[in-house]
Parts: C-alpha cells; sequence; structure tokens
C-alpha cells in the first residue's frame, strides 16, 4: 500500500485490507509489551514460529504479536481466536502442544485458566471474573492490533473516524461531538474536555496552535497510558488529527517519557508510517487539512506531568511550572495557544466520534461518563489494568474482578490517584470510582492508579514514601513545596522510627493545609494528599506508632523485631542467606535471630517454607 | 507603579504589556482601579496595604517563589491563594490581602524561612513583624533560600548571567558551572547587595579574590576566614560577629 | 531509603576510560536535534547516547555552538534524573521504588543492592563495572518489584534474585553499550 491521496483512495485501501482478512484462521495472540517482553513473552514467540515451520501450519494458524491485554499478573499469556480460549502464564515448551491443538480448531484444557476457587478450567478470556465485569473499549483494541502495523490498525477500522469527520467538513461538530460526551479529561484533574477544545478553538487563528498528548505518566504504579501507546499508538494519532480538525491546531507534540522506550519505539514507527500514508502532513487525503506530530522525550522529572512544566521541557527548558493565569489556551508553548490532554482522553476521541457522542456518554453515571482504565495493583490477586465504567463501585472492582485478597492477611485500604490522592479505608469500598465521590473521600481519581493494601501495610510507611517521592521529584522553586514536603518527610520520618509526638503530628496537619494552599503548582498543592487521607482514615496506626513505639503492620524497621517462632524445623534455609550472619541454630532445632546483627532485610522470611520467621 | 524600564518585565510571566486600558478590581472590599498588566501585589501597595515578600524586587522579573506575597482571591469554595507578585490585576477579581488562611499561611512560611536560615535579618525582621517567637522543625543553617534576586540581577540589570539555577528539588542550589570561576562574572556585588540571607556562597576557585560576605553568616562561606579577618564590612554586626565575640 | 543523588562536583571520576569530545561531533548533534521541539534537552539526549554520560567539556561545547548560555546548559543538564553528568559503569542497574514495587519490598532490595555492590544508590563501582540507580516506576507494576540490568527486565525480584542478577552480570562480560540515554 503506498501513498493515500484522497478519501477515496483511503476507502479503497481498508476495503482491500478488511477482505484480505480471513477471520476464521485460529490465531495465537501474544501479548508483548513492557509487561509481556519481561516475563518472558518473546520466547514463546520464537517456540510458536518454530512449531508452525516445522509442521508447516502456516496457512492453518496464525500469529499475533500485540501490546498489553490487561491480565498482567498471567503474563506471558495467549489468548486464542477466534475461541477466546486463554492460556495464562504460558511456557515455551508447552507452545508446540498449544500450537498444534490450536491448528485443529482445539483447546488444550490443562493449560487453560483454572478457577482458583472452583478448580474449573474457563472456555473463553471473556468468562474469567478478572475479565467479566470489565468492559473493555479501550484494551480490547489492544488484542486486535499489532502495534507496528498500520495496516492492522486499518483494517480493524482505524482512521475511520477521522475520514468521516473530513469528510463531514465542519469542525465545530467535534467539538458539538466532544462536549456533548460529556468526556472528562483522564490524566486526573478531570477538566471537560469539549469545554479546553471550544477554549482552543476561540483562539485566533494565523500564528499557529498546539495541541499535546501528554505521556508523562508519572505516577508510580499506573501504566495505563504506556499500554495504550504501546499497544494502539494509531489511536492516539487518530484523536490528535480529530482534535486538532476541530480546534484548529497546527502542530501537535507527543511527550513521551523517557522511562518508556518500547511505546516510544511504537510511537516512532506509528509516525512514520503515518506519514508514509499520507495521514499526517501537509494537505491530508486531498482535503486541504494540515497536520503533524513530533515526539519529543522526557528526561526523568515527574513534574513534567503538570501542564506549565510540560510546556517548559518542551521548549527544552528546566520543567518549572508557572502560575496560571495565563492557561496554556491563551499563552502555552512558545507563547502559542496550547491544550494539553492524557492518552486515555485521546483515544477515547475516535470512539466517541464513531460511535457517537450519545452511545458514549450511555456509559457510565452522570457527570463522568465514559468507561476508565486503572492499574489495579498491589496487595491484590489479580493485578493487572482493568477498564470499567465510571461509577464502578471500589469493591467490585477490588473483590469481583481483582479477586480478593492474596494470602490471609485482609485488605486494608486502597490508594488511588498515585502521589496526589489518598488512601480510602476498606469500609468506603461501596463508593463508586468517580471524580466527585473519591474527591469527596479526601483523594482523586488521579491517572488511574489503584494500589491495594493490606494488614501488612503500614500507612504511616506508606506517607512517607509519597512524602519522600515528592521531596525528591519537587522542581524546588516554591520555597512552600520544596522546604514542606522535606519538613513533612522528617516528621513522618521520626514518626515512623519511634521518635514521633502529638505535637510533630499536629504540626504535620498544619503544615499539610499550608502546603495544599500556598503551593504554586498541582505537585506542591496535592502533595498533602496522601498525609492527610492516612490521618484522616488511620489516625490509630500513627497514633500507636507515637504513643507505644509501635508498628503495627510490621513494617517500620526501627520499631520490629525479627525473632524465629516454633514453626521452625531447623532446615537452615535461612542462615546460608542472612548478609549479616545474625541466625544461628543446630541441624533440626529451632534457630535464633541475634536482634543485635539483625538488619532486617527480610532474607530468612521469604526463604522460610515454614512460615516461622515472625515480624513484631 | 510599574516605570518603562518594567514595560516587557513581566512577559515571562506572561503580563500582558500596559497598554493603558484600566482594570477595576476589589481588595479587602474596596474598590481600585489599576492599568492593565500590573500586578495583584502592584494594586495592593498603591492601595496602601502591606504584603510581606521576599524574591520580589522593583526592576526585576516577579518570580513566585518565597510564596510569602500570597493572597487569596475568590470567594467560597473555589477560593484559593495565589502569589500576588505573579498574578495579573483581573477585572473584577475579589481580592484579600490578610484573610485568615493568608495569615496562617504567611506565619508557616516565616516558620519554615526561620527553621532553614535563622541568621538573615530580613527573615528575622519579618518574623518578628508578623509574632513569630519560635519555629518547631529541626533547625539548620543554609545560606540560601533559592529565592533566586541575584540569578536575576545578574541576568536582567547586570547582563552577565554568571550564575543560575541547578540540580533540582532537594538538591536545587545557585551558582556558577561546574562550580568553577566564571569568565562572565565581573566581580560587581550585585548578588551580594540584593541578597535576603545577606550572604552568598563564595563559588571561586581562588577565595582570596572574592567578594566576602562572610560576616552574615555563622560560618565564612570559605574555608579560610583568615583572609577576611581585614575586609572592610559594609553590613552591620550581626549575630555571626555577636557570637565569635563571645566565642 | 536513597534516591538517586547528584553530584555536581567533577572531582572524583570512576576508573572507566572516557572518550574524548569531538566538537564535530557536537556540531552535529545541534544540527540533527537542536531545532525541533524538545530542543536543548533533545541535543543533551543525543549527546549523553554518544558518550554514555554528558562529559563537562561536551556541554560546554554545546553551549558555546548552540548559542545558548552555558549556565542554561548547565541548568537543565542537572535539572533532569536521565541526564548523568559523571560517567557511569558498563553495567546499569536500575531499580525501581514504584509504589506498587515499594509496598512488595522494593527498599529491601535495594538495600541488598547496595550492599552486595558496597555503593550507594547513584554512583559507581570503583571499578567501574556497575552503576546504580533507583527509578520512581517503569511501568511493569504487575510484575513488582522490577530490576533492570542494562536492558534486560527482571520481574518479582527478591534479595536472593538480586544477588543472582548480580552474579549473571558479572560472569557474562556480554556487549554491554555505555550506559543509554535512559
Amino acid at each position: 500500500m503506498g501513498r493515500l491521496r484522497s478519501v477515496e483512495d483511503f476507502h479503497v485501501c481498508q476495503r482491500a485490507l478488511r477482505r484480505a482478512v480471513d477471520r476464521h484462521i485460529p490465531t495465537l495472540v501474544i501479548s508483548a509489551g513492557t509487561c509481556g517482553v519481561a516475563s518472558g513473552a518473546q520466547d514463546l514467540i520464537d517456540a510458536a514460529n518454530e512449531e508452525i515451520l516445522h509442521k508447516g501450519l502456516g496457512d492453518r494458524i496464525r500469529l499475533r504479536v500485540t501490546g498489553c491485554h490487561g491480565f498482567c499478573e498471567m503474563e506471558p499469556s495467549v489468548l486464542v481466536e477466534p475461541g477466546r480460549a486463554f492460556y495464562p502464564k504460558a511456557k515455551p515448551r508447552a507452545m508446540a502442544r498449544i500450537v498444534n491443538a490450536t491448528a485443529k480448531g482445539e483447546v488444550v484444557e490443562a493449560l487453560l485458566f483454572h478457577d482458583p476457587d472452583t478448580g474449573q478450567p474457563a472456555p473463553r478470556q471473556d468468562d474469567l471474573p478478572f475479565f467479566r465485569r470489565q468492559v473493555r473499549t479501550i484494551l480490547s483494541r489492544n488484542e486486535r492490533i499489532v502495534p507496528d502495523r498500520i495496516a492492522s490498525y486499518l483494517e480493524n477500522g482505524g482512521y475511520s473516524a477521522v475520514v468521516g469527520v473530513l469528510k463531514l467538513g465542519r469542525p465545530e461538530r467535534v467539538i458539538e461531538e466532544v462536549k456533548a460526551s460529556g468526556l472528562r479529561g483522564r490524566g486526573g484533574a478531570g477538566f471537560p474536555t469539549g469545554l479546553k477544545w471550544e477554549l482552543l478553538a476561540r483562539a485566533p487563528n494565523g500564528r499557529g496552535k498546539f495541541l499535546v498528548c501528554n505521556a508523562d505518566e508519572g505516577d508510580p504504579g499506573a501504566y495505563m497510558d504506556r499500554s495504550v501507546l504501546e499497544g494502539n499508538p494509531h489511536s492516539i494519532l487518530e484523536g490528535m488529527l480529530i482534535g486538532a480538525y476541530g480546534t484548529g491546531a497546527t502542530e501537535g507534540i507527543l511527550y513521551v517519557r523517557n522511562e518508556y522506550p518500547l511505546a516510544i519505539q511504537h510511537a516512532e514507527i506509528a509516525l512514520r508510517e503515518a506519514r508514509e500514508y499520507g495521514l499526517l502532513g501537509e494537505d491530508i487525503l486531498a482535503t486541504g487539512f494540515s497536520f503533524d506530530i513530533h515526539l519529543v522525550r522526557g528526561a526523568g522529572a515527574f513534574v513534567c506531568g503538570e501542564e506549565t512544566a510540560l510546556m517548559r521541557s518542551i521548549e527544552g527548558k528546566t520543567g518549572e511550572p508557572r502560575q496560571r493565569p495565563p492557561f496554556p489556551v491563551d499563552k502555552g508553548i512558545a507563547g502559542k495557544p496550547t491544550a494539553i490532554n492524557n492518552v486515555e482522553t485521546w483515544a477515547n476521541i475516535p470512539l466517541i466520534m464513531e460511535k457517537g457522542a450519545r452511545e458514549f456518554a450511555a456509559i457510565g453515571t452522570p457527570n463522568n461518563s465514559g468507561t476508565k482504565i486503572f492499574s489495579l495493583v498491589g496487595k491484590i490477586r489479580h493485578t493487572g489494568l482493568v477498564e470499567v465504567p465510571m461509577g464502578t463501585p471500589i469493591r467490585q472492582m477490588i473483590y469481583d474482578i481483582g479477586g480478593g485478597p492474596v494470602g490471609a492477611a485482609k485488605i486494608k485500604a486502597v490508594q488511588t490517584g498515585g502521589p496526589s490522592g489518598g488512601c480510602i479505608p476498606v469500609d468506603q469500598f461501596d463508593l463508586p470510582i468517580d471524580y466527585d465521590s473519591l474527591a469527596a473521600a479526601g483523594s482523586i481519581m488521579g491517572s488511574g492508579g489503584m494500589i491495594v493494601m493490606d494488614e501488612n501495610t503500614c500507612m504511616v510507611d506508606v506517607a512517607r514514601y509519597f512524602m519522600n517521592f515528592l521531596r525528591d521529584e519537587s522542581c524546588g522553586k516554591c520555597f512552600v513545596c520544596r522546604k514542606g514536603t522535606q519538613r513533612m518527610y522528617e516528621i513522618l520520618d521520626d514518626i515512623s522510627k519511634g521518635h514521633g509526638t502529638l505535637e510533630g503530628l499536629a504540626l504535620l496537619e498544619e503544615l499539610a493545609q499550608v502546603v495544599k494552599g500556598a503551593s504554586m503548582c498541582g505537585l506542591g498543592q496535592t502533595a498533602p494528599n496522601p498525609v492527610l487521607s492516612t490521618i484522616r482514615h488511620f489516625r490509630g496506626e500513627y497514633i500507636e506508632h507515637i504513643e507505644n513505639q509501635r508498628c503495627p503492620a510490621g513494617v517500620c524497621k526501627d520499631l520490629i523485631v525479627y525473632s524465629i517462632n516454633a514453626n521452625c524445623e531447623g532446615c537452615g534455609a535461612c542462615v546460608r542467606l542472612c548478609p549479616s550472619g545474625a541466625i544461628a541454630g543446630e541441624k533440626k532445632q529451632r534457630h535464633t535471630i541475634d536482634p543485635e546483627k539483625c538488619i532486617k532485610c527480610g532474607a530468612c522470611r521469604s526463604a522460610c517454607k515454614s512460615d516461622a520467621v515472625s515480624v513484631a | 507603579m510599574r516605570g518603562a524600564a518594567d514595560v516587557g518585565r513581566g512577559a515571562e510571566n506572561g503580563l500582558a504589556e500596559a497598554d493603558g486600558a484600566m482594570v477595576n478590581l476589589t481588595i479587602n472590599g474596596l474598590p481600585v482601579a489599576v492599568e492593565q498588566g500590573a500586578t495583584v501585589l502592584e494594586a495592593a501597595r498603591f492601595m496602601g496595604f502591606p504584603i510581606p515578600t521576599l524574591c520580589h524586587m522593583e526592576g526585576l522579573s516577579p518570580y513566585g517563589a518565597c510564596r510569602l506575597c500570597v493572597v487569596e482571591i475568590g470567594v467560597g469554595p473555589n477560593a484559593k491563594l495565589v502569589s500576588s507578585c505573579t498574578y495579573p490585576a483581573q477585572a473584577g477579581l475579589r481580592v484579600r490581602t490578610a484573610s485568615s488562611r493568608v495569615l496562617r499561611a504567611r506565619r508557616m512560611i516565616l516558620e519554615l524561612l526561620l527553621a532553614s536560615c535563622p541568621q538573615s535579618k530580613v527573615i528575622q525582621d519579618l518574623a518578628s513583624a508578623h509574632g513569630i517567637r519560635r519555629q518547631r522543625f529541626k533547625q539548620e543553617h543554609e545560606d540560601c533560600i533559592l529565592c533566586g534576586l541575584c540569578v536575576r540581577m545578574c541576568a536582567e540589570q547586570m547582563r552577565a548571567g554568571a550564575i543560575g539555577f541547578r540540580g533540582r528539588g532537594q538538591t536545587l542550589s545557585i551558582g556558577a558551572p561546574f562550580d568553577a570561576k566564571s569568565e562572565a562574572c565581573r566581580l560587581c556585588g550585585a548578588c551580594l547587595y540584593v541578597c535576603p540571607a545577606c550572604q552568598l556562597r563564595c563559588t571561586y576557585s581562588e577565595p582570596e579574590r572574592a567578594i566576602c560576605g562572610g560576616c552574615a553568616n555563622l560560618r565564612p562561606p570559605c574555608v579560610e576566614k583568615a583572609p577576611y579577618d581585614d575586609m572592610m564590612c559594609y553590613l552591620e554586626p550581626c549575630a555571626a560577629c555577636e557570637i565569635a565575640k563571645d566565642r | 531509603m536513597t534516591m538517586a543523588q547528584h553530584t555536581l562536583s567533577t572531582a572524583e571520576r570512576p576508573l572507566c576510560a572516557q572518550r574524548a569530545v569531538a566538537p564535530d561531533v557536537i556540531e552535529r548533534i545541534l544540527a540533527t536535534h537542536g531545532n525541533g521541539h524538545g530542543g536543548l534537552i533533545a541535543v543533551l539526549e543525543a549527546t549523553q547516547a554518544e558518550y554514555g554520560y554528558l562529559p563537562e567539556t561536551a556541554l560546554r561545547l554545546v553551549a558555546e555552538k548552540s548559542g545558548s548560555s552555558l549556565v542554561d546548559v548547565y541548568g537543565v543538564a542537572t535539572f533532569y534524573r536521565s541526564f548523568s553528568l559523571q560517567p557511569r559503569g558498563r553495567h546499569l542497574i536500575r531499580a525501581c521504588l514504584g509504589t506498587a514495587c515499594h509496598v512488595r519490598g522494593a527498599p529491601m532490595i535495594v538495600e541488598e543492592l547496595e550492599r552486595q555492590l558496597g555503593i550507594r544508590a547513584g554512583e559507581t563501582t570503583p571499578d567501574g563495572e556497575f552503576t546504580l540507580e533507583t527509578v520512581n516506576c517503569l511501568g511493569a507494576c504487575a510484575l513488582g518489584p522490577i530490576v533492570v540490568l542494562d536492558d534486560r527486565c527482571f520481574s518479582q525480584v527478591n534479595t536472593a534474585k538480586a544477588r543472582q542478577i548480580l552474579r549473571k552480570a558479572a560472569t557474562h562480560r556480554e556487549v554491554a553499550p555505555l550506559a543509554a540515554a535512559i
């Protein structure tokens, strides 16, 4: 396929690609995003290819390498189309069996996902509790699309939405539709996207306008944007094309954080292919509409996710935020009107234009329409990326989809919104997950990170961890944030070491309020959230650390002692691993740990098969 | 108010050039009209309302780093604190320069300043003017509050641009690149003149050639104090000198 | 818990060989990267990819040839974490300290790596073999704790596995490019 020179060319090309697809041939779909590759997906791919070649099955079975599907805990995994059989944690040596069975239209039942509670094999991926409750408008496309091939995107209907918009020829229609959909920014603040675009459209044309895709996903624990960009980069490009047409933007920038090399690679390939096909650049499809997108890499600064810092970074400067007004739509990059949106927001745009605003708004709750992708991680049985309608109760997310706690420890809280968010305790798990409910509970939706915490998580340690992160990532410009995060960390550190006082706790709360109010940018303004929410919902843990020098969850190093209990069978596995030689004991006799030498590294605890190491 | 030399200074922060149009806003309940392009700080001071500042100086671009000049704008649940030195005066804006939220913020900021830089007379005066007699944090003795006045002075007024910010967050500092002697520095001393902490850490590779600000610090900026003992000091005796005398 | 620190003084250098900086290389980099968006940051990323770190001479040349002030170049080079003004070791070990990895015990992994290598995070071993850094989330949260050695990613790392990773790197003197720009 060469350059597409007209709308008609596009339709001809798409029709031809679709006709060439045989949807009946069984296909092995292997998810090879960053997680997949890290857990060995490449070995699966190699093994599958080898078997297909060896047995000459090339015309009876296909192999499709895609981005993340979302059930990361189970990777490397294989999904079979069209039957939807799901093989979790597949091993390379099992691929031969899977290939041969699939070519015959059969399944290898022993290797299917078995329900951990009932032991029953699940015939289809969609039956799994993890997937059943999801509404995978965006993530399902990651299963169908090969990210480094534009043909794959086109044959799945890609770029039809923007072509439809161009054919209609009415830019204001884009704004109307996006407004009607009720789409709110998926990066965390939840600002109505349609309104933002309306403001940009109103800004005077002539000097140039920018659209930016913020892929600086810095919240630790959140990786939705990575998987959308890795798995379906063209959806972002298409979204930006639609946005540009509707707002009059002349140039697009895709800002990707440096720590996502695969996403950068796939985005660069997608940009190159889109330009080759004539879908980006001058006079796209001879409609007179011109737009191009450039990739800019981040360089390791969480603060650059903040929009004014992001713009400065794009200009090649230090990522120091500035006060608003002026807002980016008035004065942005190089002083020109700019609108910045998150990756997931952009991914929703082609879907809105294709299905229509009404269908989009039918999902979710009033004022919170559509779906949202969350990264469900931490102390939970099924970790991964989950796409659900807005308004889904937390309880459903954690117990139905996530499978509840891993092991015996009970779930205590879920942290949402990353370092800008807060902890929601288990007794509030009936809350719906939407912008407003989470804010009322003292947290925020944020970019979608949901970190589950159990009885073995210390909430003081969690607050201390976030404060350490924030004081490290603060740009340092404004005194309140720079010193405030440092001082809040000092107080939290003292508490975690058993040196806290009640006055210190009161000072912490007082300081937190000032940092929240007087900081210049979002980083400082939301930095106190983890502290304030953990104090609000888990005050008891703080008091326990302060008054009794005790860490109930057994985490804060200075307050715990490692010891060996009666379960010890004297196998000596721990002795070998102890880096400070603190464990002693006779074979088959209960061993002991010398508290003077013990550095509480936890090696013995992970090695012990008898659960004989107690931490208290 | 804004002189001719100041026009365009606020361009970094996106403040519009003065063009003669007037803007009507309310400060502490009183109506005030200022030129388009003026900041809330300028408007408030014009009315005689006291607003403390540290990193602000007439003739230099506003920076908004010290946060002492915060005021409350808006009403109800959307009211928020903003730094008045960088916030443009806008039509219909409702400003309060001494609401309880503003005062709580100012007092905490001053406590934090005392906790970092107790020897600065400027900070001590500001603190006592607000009735702050103690600070509740671990005492540090830093000689720089990173207000950036020296950087802006060097770049904007002296047009040398010899020093700048480097690092980030807790490792943010000011100095010449690579801590090496700067060819752009003309030894004018303007950075010392504007510094509210009254001290500039000597970054030269030949300390005996440097201009000293050592007397205002509890420790001299460079390793050896002896070369400075007979340098003429243009600053009032301060804590460091008093302590040295007692020893 | 330690975080990667920037050492600003150029006094100490580990014992690995450093290539001399050639002015025409800098000019080439400026011509390719200097004019687009990202500007100076893109230039520094390319320079670091070339030399494995940002040598002082390179930064001075960038300032001289691009017209940006040295103060600005130095400011940008020291602001962003992915830039290193110190030469890095043959092997770059990055341990993720994101939230999901943290609740699964990542700080203990970092301590173990520090103990085994005899350096703190952000430093390079005296023999120039290993540089240890911490990263705030690599985005593989379901598989944490994560340790990346050069470009190989290890998941569900515990203290024992951390030791294995170091042994692997030490014995396979495999081709490891000078620490890449990320």
